[in-house]
Parts: structure tokens; sequence; C-alpha cells
């Protein structure tokens, strides 16, 4: 149990720059439509920084569970690549959650759909959340369960995810992620807050024309 | 590809430029901040060494956090104190107002933006929490952003985004009498899903929408991202413009009247084309209870709970784990389900009107033996405009506890949680594994009404029977009931 004894102590470091390649064991949490409440309870929101996070990631599954949730597993304690379903990180917007995931260890995901805010909060750390179909998702989860030693290169290049170390032959399918995070996250652009402020001449002109920031004079949208 | 909707004329009148990756940066019009998603953002800016662009288009409030019996500071948990202080601190040397406790400002930040006419149609919208979407009520496009992105509109009064297909829901027909905003939403995304919005923007059109009151618009906006449409909206109208006239921050005058102007401009017009269209019919809608734990288990209340036989293949296994955690029986109805605790406010039904449904049902009754129930309005405006009208006092008198405006019990950050495998019934937004402050605890969603009902039934009842019985001896019934104004 890692991140229980030291949520802080993360083997890999977190991500910076261009995000290529990603490789690591994986861990699969299994099943649609887990929500960022599951991923961390909000009782664990009540911090001002995101630093402490990790020991509440899935910690209400993980205790229903009684030690048998794969964040507990043993052998997947150095895990860096979560597999999972459809619509993960659904409800609510808290980026506490891709937080936790983060400093808990996960620096990729791979999964069936994500909703859109987690997604973003996920690009926005540098953690590329690459969407698979549902067999080959199916699969990849079914692989890294017998063999939970067993390591995964996400390809962002190649838009490829590959299964290492499992004989007889080294297995792999296909992967998609959206064009933009995917230039933004092969390119080290993610992290776009200095993109945004340097379009300063922009944002004056964007501002000028908004009819409520003059009282509404020339209201006209043509 | 949507054109000529109120989506495609807001999105381009605030695009700022387009993204080397694609996206393109807009600006955001209003931004809404608290205390649980902003700090890590003002330490962020900090590390950058960065300041807030436009500090006057950020607007603060406290609601995730604080207690509901006593606001007295310092507050008795530490953590909570801390959060805001932090916000104060924060709000103080930004130059970012902030409508604290005490103010006659503070409550849940989607109930008070729109009530003190921050929230105007045609702005973008953005606030670190996913009910954002509520503001959408008045034709603004709003939507829930992470922790990053508040980081983002601090520092640029803008956010890299990509633009949204658009799905019109059109709901024509009339609601029945005891159906509720909450009611037509949690029909919708019972029927569309949970996934359902993923990649649009709803457009909420029809009859039954424009006869809504902006406070049920609101209510109905707000749990569009339970259907997984980040953002949802309604065109502006006449009901739109009479809510927002003559609150503090409307314009007035001459302005006013170029404000109408535009506004109505904005609405998607014949021409408007939609990626996608689906409709409803009001009058089929019925009372609407959730079962299981996602927002899309809902069914009438006078339904059974479904079988998995009943169920699409790929809706069994979450039916199944809904089961076990519910602890429910397929096949059983879901009227007669015992209650432990009754849950009434939230940002989605925090809002005068909804105390008034409620309160046309406490009036006269009582709350059953054994079940806890209580009343946390959405604001401290909504707060003072109840008690200057009785609401207070037809809840006290009916059991229920009168408490401080907060966000309470819908997400259990502060004191009111559920205890062990207790039941709510709750007007809140989500009733998803642990929402509600403990971790085997149960909810079931539904409307302000029918919580009052479950309340005094104590067990999850039609509010249209309970009301077509008559109260206690002597007590006056309300002229109207369940129509929420």
């Amino acid at each position: 149990m890692r991140s229980a004894s030291s949520p802080a102590a993360s083997p890999v470091p977190f991500p910076i720059g261009a995000i290529r390649l990603c490789r690591g064991q994986a861990v699969a949490v299994v099943g649609d439509d887990i929500d960022t409440d599951r991923i961390i309870p909000a009782r664990f929101l009540k911090c001002v920084s995101f630093e402490g996070l990790a020991v509440g990631a899935f910690a209400d599954d993980r205790a229903e569970l009684g030690g048998d949730h794969p964040f507990d597993h043993p052998e997947h304690q150095s895990a860096s690549i979560l597999v999972v379903n459809r619509n993960f990180g659904c409800g609510s917007s808290r980026e506490h959650a891709p937080q936790a995931l983060m400093r808990w260890g996960i620096r990729a995901v791979i999964g069936e759909s994500y909703s859109e805010i987690f997604f973003g909060n996920c690009l926005a750390m540098g953690i590329p959340c690459l969407t698979a179909g549902h067999d080959d998702v199916l699969a990849l989860q079914q692989a890294i369960t017998t063999d939970r030693a067993a390591e995964l290169v996400l390809d962002l290049e190649a838009l490829q995810v590959r299964l290492l170390g499992s004989p007889p032959a080294e297995r792999s399918w296909p992967c998609s992620l959206a064009q933009g995070p995917h230039r933004m996250l092969v390119s080290g652009q993610w992290d776009g807050t200095s993109l945004l402020v340097a379009h300063d001449e922009a944002l004056r002109l964007t501002a000028t024309r908004l009819p409520y920031l003059k009282a509404f004079e020339d209201g006209s949208i043509s | 590809m949507s054109s000529g909707t109120l989506y495609d004329k807001v999105w381009d009148l605030h695009r700022v430029a387009e993204l080397p990756g694609g996206a393109t940066q807009l600006f955001i019009g209003l931004h809404l901040i608290h205390e649980v998603t902003s700090p890590q953002a003002f330490s962020a800016l900090r590390d950058l060494g960065l300041g807030v662009r436009h500090p006057e288009r950020t607007v603060a409030t406290v609601d995730h956090i604080v207690p509901t019996t006593s606001q007295a500071r310092p507050f008795a948990d530490p953590l909570a104190e801390e959060m805001l202080a932090t916000l104060e601190r924060n709000c103080a040397e930004h130059g970012i107002t902030l409508h604290g406790l005490g103010s006659g400002r503070q409550g849940i930040v989607h109930v008070i933006a729109p009530e003190l006419g921050l929230t105007q149609p045609g702005m973008t919208v953005a606030c670190g929490d996913s009910h954002t979407s509520t503001h959408g009520a008045f034709g603004a496009i709003a939507f829930g952003i992470g922790t990053s992105q508040v980081r983002d509109v601090l520092a640029s009064q803008s956010l890299a985004m990509n633009k949204l297909k658009v799905r019109r829901i059109r709901v024509d027909g009339v609601l029945q009498s005891g159906v509720a905003a909450k009611d037509l939403i949690l029909h919708i995304i019972r029927m569309l899903g949970v996934k359902g919005g993923v990649g649009y923007a709803y457009e909420f059109a029809g009859e039954a929408i424009e006869a809504l009151s902006m406070e049920e618009r609101m209510t109905l906006c707000n749990m569009a991202i339970e259907g997984g449409a980040r953002c949802g909206y309604v065109n502006p109208d006449a009901t739109t413009f009479a809510y927002l006239q003559g609150r503090p921050q409307a314009p007035v005058g001459d302005a006013w009247a170029r404000a109408v102007e535009w506004w109505r401009s904005l609405a998607s017009g014949p021409e408007a084309v939609f990626d996608d269209e689906v409709s409803f019919d009001a009058s089929l809608i019925a009372p609407t209870v959730t079962w299981g734990i996602t927002p899309a288990q809902g069914i009438g209340v006078n339904e059974t709970v479904p079988t998995a036989a009943q169920l699409e293949p790929d809706e069994r296994p979450i039916a199944e784990e809904a089961y076990r955690y519910m602890d429910l029986v397929p096949g059983a109805p879901i009227a007669g389900t015992p209650v432990d605790v009754c849950f009434i406010g939230s940002c989605t039904n925090g809002r005068l009107s909804d105390l008034r449904a409620a309160a046309a049902v406490a009036q006269g009754r009582q709350v059953a033996a054994g079940i806890k129930a209580f009343v946390v309005p959405g604001s401290e405006q909504v707060a003072a405009a109840a008690e200057a009208e009785g609401l207070d006092a037809v809840f006290r008198a009916a059991g229920f506890e009168w408490r401080e405006p907060g966000c309470s019990m819908c997400l259990a950050m502060n004191p009111d949680r559920l205890e062990g495998r207790q039941i709510s019934a709750s007007s809140s937004n989500r009733n998803f594994k642990g929402r509600q402050g403990s971790a085997n605890g149960r909810t079931l969603l539904m409307s302000p009404a029918m919580v009052a009902a479950a309340a005094v039934a104590g067990h999850v009842v039609d509010v249209r029977e309970l009301l077509a019985a008559p109260a206690a001896a002597g007590a006056s019934r309300p002229a109207v009931v369940g129509t929420p104004g």
C-alpha cells in the first residue's frame, strides 16, 4: 500500500515537456461511469494544496473491497498506466481526481471514453487519456490482470499500445487521441498558460468587442 | 456542424485566437470562484509570477465547506477555516470581490451569480465546478473547469477550448401539475443516458421549456452535466429579461434597452442548424426518482425498479452494481421505499421557488417519526426572502430544520452528511456511491416537493397523491401547490 504509507513518494517524475511515449506497468479499474467522487471522495478536497491527495485515490472503493481493489494489489504498486472503460471521470470537475491518480503514480490513461472535464484536467497536467475500442480495452484489461507484471508501452506518435514481456508474442492494439490534444502533448505545449497570456493584444481586442463590457454600445454581432 | 445557434454566436464573439494545438482560445466573460477549486490555482499563478488579468471579471463566494448550523468564525473544522481564510487572502491580494458570510450576498455560487444579475445572456461563464452549466439558463455558454483552467482564466481571462457539437432537445406539451423541472431533467437524462451528452452542448427548446420560470430553467441546465453535456442553455426571452431587470449588476437606462436588443439577437434563429435533435412530450413525464448510482438510473414514481432483463445489455453491469449498493429489489415499486434523511437544497433546487414548492407540501403536515429532514436555502438572499414570507416557520412547524445557506449535504464537505447505510431523499444532483458523505450512504434524487412528501410519508411517495389527501385538521392549505413560480 505504497500510497497510504508514503503519499508523496512517486517513483516517476511528474510530466514535463513533450509526452511521446509512456512505458510502465498497468492497472485496470473496471467499470463504466466511474465518477470523480469515487476517484476521490469529497472529504479529501478539504485542502489548499494537491500534495497529499494520493491517499484519497479510490479511497472508499478500496475500503469497501478490503484490500482487494487493484490499487491495493502489491503487484500494481509500481503501475503508471491506468486502463479504464467508458465515461471514466464523469461528474464533478474536481482536478483533485487526476491529481490524486498522478500522485499515486499514474502517468497515462487508456480506456473506452472519458468525461470531457476529466480529459481536459488530465491534459492540463500532461497526462494523456488515450481511447481504444471496447473489445481492445477488454483484451488489454484481461492481459494485465492475468500478468500483473506485464509492461505496457503507449506510443503517442504511432498511436499504438503494446504489451511487452508477455510470451509468446508481443501484442498491440491501435488507440486514438483527438488531434488537438495529440499535438499539444507530443509537442510539449499542453501546459498552455504562457501561450494564452502571450496573446495580450488579441485578448484586449476581444474584450473591446464584447457588448457587455462596453455598456452594450454597438451590440451587433454580424 | 452547427451554425446560427446561440452557441455558435457566443462562441464566435469570444474567440481570441486559434492555438497551435488546434484548440480555440476563448475569452471568459464571467469567472466565478469558490474555496475548494481555487487555492491551488492562485498558488500556481504565484509560481508562474503572474497576476490576475481582469480581477473585475472574477467574483468569489464561499459555499462548499460552510457549516449550516453555526457559521461563526473560526469554523469548528480547522481545514474548512483554512480554506475560507485562503480564499479571503487570495481575493484581497488580487482585488477580487468576495461575497462572504453575512454579507447578505453569500450563497451557492450558482445561486448568487444569477440573483445578483452577474449572469447575463451572451456571456461565457466559467467556474471550477461542474454545475456551472446552471448559468446557461440565461442563454450564456457556461461550463465547469478544473483548477489548472481556473489558473488560466485568472491569468488570461481565457481558456483553451474545443468547440462542442450542439444538440437541440425539444420539449413540447405541458408538464402535469406536480411535475417539476427536476423531473423533466431526470427524465431527459434517463432517456439519453449519462454519456449521451459527451461532446455536446444541449440547447433546451420547445413550448414546455419556454413556459418554465428562470429558476426552473436553472434546475434544468444545472443537470445538463449529469447527462454528460458540459453546458446546456435556453435561448433568452421575455422571461429572462423580466428576471434580470432591476438586479444589482443588470444594465440600467439606455444600456438596458440596448442590452435587451442584443440579447434577443443571440437566440438560435429558424435558420439555425443543429448537429443533432431529439424531442420529448412534457405531458408524459411523471415525478421521477432515481433508484441507482447514476442520475440516469431514474424511473417514474409509480414504476418499478427495472430488472436486468428490462435494460440494454450495456446498462446491466452498472445496474447490478446499483442493486447491490442500493439494496433495492429489481421489479419492486420505488414508491414505499423507506428513507432516513430528507435534504432540500443545493445549486439544483435551493432557490425560492423550490422552497415554496416544498413548503406547500410541508404546510399542515408533519415529518414522519424517525426522519431527519432539513432545508438549506441556496443563498442568504433566498433565506431572507423565504423568511419574509414565512416559509421557515412552515418548515419548522412541520418538523424540518431550517439551516444557513451552503452546498451542505449535496456533497457533504461540511458536517451535514449521511451516516452508515442511511438512505436520503435529496433534491440535489448526484446519487453517486458515497456522494453524501458516507462511503455506503444511499441517495434517491427527486424534486423538492417530492422530498418534502417523502419526509412526511417516511418513504417515497407520489407528491400528487399526498396533496390530494387533506392535510391535518385546522391547517390552511395553500392556494397553489406544486407549481413553483
